[in-house]
């Protein structure tokens, strides 16, 4: 077969093409577990969908890499109950979770299991056909399940693809993205996209808009994220005038591959291992040291995700890391037919890296993973920003200062039936209040951009690279796992100047056809602000709490028993503090129902 | 010390036509024919184009390219010391370099705007 570049004839390009303009009832921004759940429900409760991913829907950002576990309270083991998991949830976030949005996903989780088992995604069943459910760290009762061989993720990816595939009601469109939110009279009342294949710039009028194109974690060097999890959620929302909350908090998953290099499997897939065989964390002398820290995890996998990242940062610093600067995971005391019987194709995959966990240790270290900041909504899934939603890992609060593992699919799906339902109810019988006028400047932007990559001679090195280089370097030196009045204070004045001056005169390439560097170039103008806003943030938190750790306040401090909000005031981050969320009565679940 | 390697890769769009282009890639054993493409993004050329999105975890299948005339998902595809070529997808019209046009019909634009104007 042949490859077609098509005639010699210039295809007409999507920039001078007549712009379209659609209109639809509700707009889902990203098409992962959160926002295909949120298409679904708000389909389901007679809205009009428009489903957009800047990937392919159902293949990009965080849900297809989960090959880990999902936490849900079926209660089939251990006496378990949503309270229990909402105890362990409060736990583990150190005392600034949202405890009104901690419950919805709690209590919604298990009818997302049960609806997904009903899809055949395909759960691991114990020996009486239930849904097998493993202990993971910080859970007290068996509540994780999972579908074999670390391919959770994928699975429910798969199966929510087909299911929304047969939605009449909703519209799919991949490699779509949106520039930018439109506001009028303060309503977010559709947005400004780009079709990327074409460079074909197109107006959406909507009703109501969900954000469910959560994760920012590509903002550090060492991370788990895909391609597209360069923050577009929370910029997209900061920008349109919606509040953040805790942006200080990305979490680390401390046993994230290191060494030998691994291809074809995802850095966290250790934390399966973990889970079902134990395994061994060791210091470069091949000595337990997570004991040195005020926790146990000798065989077992107990010890909470901030604690281990911060006493793997903390033996390298003393000199007593692994070669490569992280720690051993060692499976040297696993007989081989076990490491069989628990992941049987992943050893073949292992053996053709050249691995053999019989004979060696791999080496792990901290990777940014998930960020528990995110936007601000209320129990309805609303932002501050009236026809604004948010759903999934771009919400903020539920899991306050550390993430309990599992809860990151729970949430997305939960939240995600969530926002679509309520969004769709609010704009039942509602008009459109889209504005032509209100769209005039982000057109303005696009086009100047797009006239400035065109200017551009032949053969110019873009800078987006670069610029992108530095933003990763910069946040993992200086805003990650160890932060500093001093480190943190450097950050936010060069993303600053970043932002402001290198930006604007980032040298661009030609081409409107699936142009790399315009597409960086706006991934870049939201990035290097929510760096800013990250590191703000941390500055202002002078505490250690969960995944903040500061160097200069190494203790938790009661006065920082609060939450920090961030919204745009002109140019500059404005940063206020709010009293904590706490359960009043059981009325707040009235929501979830 | 890393050795470098030459990875070649047909770039191009519908209206110039493919080239081959060689670049000089740092070498470390293990590494994918996608880290070599990034490598080659971040360092050289911040316009090539390549459809990916797991990076590293081979499970949104988005990758696929030609090696050395074989279908492969580049995120999983281990670079030898002796190079490769990297080719977009036979049988697929090219929209620019390795990315080719294998967005389902139904989930693009055109399709939604035809369906919704």
């Amino acid at each position: 077969m042949e490859t077609t570049y098509g005639g010699r004839a210039p295809a007409p390009s999507g920039r001078e093409m007549t712009m379209p303009h659609m209109e639809t009832d509700v707009l889902v921004v990203g098409a992962g577990a959160a926002g295909i759940s949120a298409a679904m429900s708000a389909a389901k409760g007679g809205a009009k969908v428009l489903l957009a991913d800047k990937s392919l829907v159902g293949r990009g950002g965080a849900t297809i890499m989960a090959q880990m576990t999902v936490a849900a309270a079926l209660g089939t083991y251990d006496s378990d109950d949503w309270e229990l998991h909402l105890a362990d949830t409060l736990k583990a976030g150190r005392g600034l979770c949202n405890e009104e949005l901690s419950a919805i996903l709690c209590q919604g989780a298990p009818e997302r299991i049960r609806e997904l088992d009903a899809w055949n995604v395909g759960w691991a069943r114990d020996e009486d056909q239930n849904i097998r459910a493993v202990m993971a760290p910080g859970h007290s009762a068996r509540r994780c399940v999972y579908v074999d061989f670390l391919a959770t993720g994928p699975a429910i990816a798969q199966t929510l693809r087909s299911q929304v595939a047969k939605q009449r009601a909703i519209t799919r469109v991949s490699g779509l993205s949106v520039r930018d939110l439109v506001v009028s009279d303060g309503r977010v009342v559709g947005a400004v996209a780009v079709n990327q294949h074409d460079g074909l710039v197109v107006t959406i009028a909507a009703k109501a808009t969900i954000i469910a194109a959560g994760g920012l974690t590509k903002l550090f060097q060492r991370n788990s994220a895909s391609a597209n999890m360069g923050g577009d959620s929370y910029a997209l929302a900061l920008r349109a005038g919606a509040e953040l909350i805790d942006m200080e908090f990305p979490q680390f998953f401390p046993i994230g591959h290191l060494a030998p290099r691994l291809v074809g499997m995802d850095p966290i897939m250790w934390d399966p291992f973990r889970y079902k065989l134990g395994g061994r964390l060791l210091n470069g002398r091949m000595e337990e040291f997570l004991e040195n820290y005020g926790v146990s995890d000798s065989g077992t996998y107990t010890a909470p995700r901030d604690v281990t990242a911060y006493a793997i940062v903390k033996e390298n610093e003393a000199g007593r890391g692994s070669p490569a600067g992280g720690a051993y995971l060692s499976f040297t005391h696993v007989p081989e037919a076990d490491l069989r019987a628990a992941f049987g194709p992943t050893i073949d995959l292992l053996a053709e890296n050249g691995i053999d966990l019989t004979r060696q240790p791999v080496e792990v270290a901290p990777i940014a993973h998930y960020h528990m900041g995110g936007i601000r909504v209320d129990t309805a899934m609303r932002t501050t920003l009236p026809g604004l939603y948010a759903a999934g890992e771009a919400v903020g609060g539920a899991n306050g200062a550390n993430r309990l593992s599992g809860n990151a699919l729970p949430e997305a799906l939960v939240f995600g039936e969530l926002a679509g339902r309520l969004a769709a109810d609010a704009v039942s019988g509602q008009p459109q209040g889209w504005s032509e006028g209100a769209a005039a400047s982000i057109l303005d932007l696009v086009a100047a951009v797009n006239a400035r990559a065109e200017a551009a001679p032949e053969g110019t090195k873009a800078g987006t690279s670069a610029l992108w280089t530095e933003l990763k370097a910069l946040m993992w030196d200086k805003v990650g796992l160890m932060r500093t009045e001093a480190s943190l204070t450097e950050a936010v004045d060069r993303l600053r100047e970043m932002r402001l001056t290198d930006l604007p005169q980032a040298a661009l390439s030609p081409g409107a056809a699936f142009n790399t560097t315009v597409e960086d170039w706006f991934e870049l103008r939201g990035a290097l602000q929510l760096g800013e806003a990250i590191a703000l943030a941390a500055l202002n938190r002078r505490e250690s709490r969960g995944a903040h750790q500061r160097l200069d306040y190494t203790e938790t401090s009661a006065d920082f028993e609060r939450n920090q909000v961030l919204k745009l005031d002109g140019e500059a981050i404005a940063a206020s503090w709010v009293p904590l969320t706490k359960l009043s009565s059981s009325k707040t679940f009235e929501a979830a129902q | 010390m890393t050795s470098s390697v030459t990875l070649s890769v047909m770039r191009g769009t519908p209206q110039t036509g493919p080239a081959l282009t060689h670049y000089d890639v740092p070498y470390t054993q293990g590494m994918s024919v996608l880290d070599a493409l990034l490598w080659i993004r971040a360092n050289v050329e911040p316009s090539l184009a390549v459809r990916y999105s797991c990076i590293n975890a081979n499970a949104c299948k988005e990758c696929s390219v030609m090696v050395d005339g074989a279908v492969v998902y580049a995120c999983a595809a281990r670079l030898t010391p002796a190079g490769a070529t990297v080719e977009p997808l036979a049988g697929k019209t090219v929209v620019r370099d390795l990315v080719t046009d294998i967005v389902p019909s139904k989930e693009q634009l055109g399709a939604a705007l035809g369906a919704r104007r």
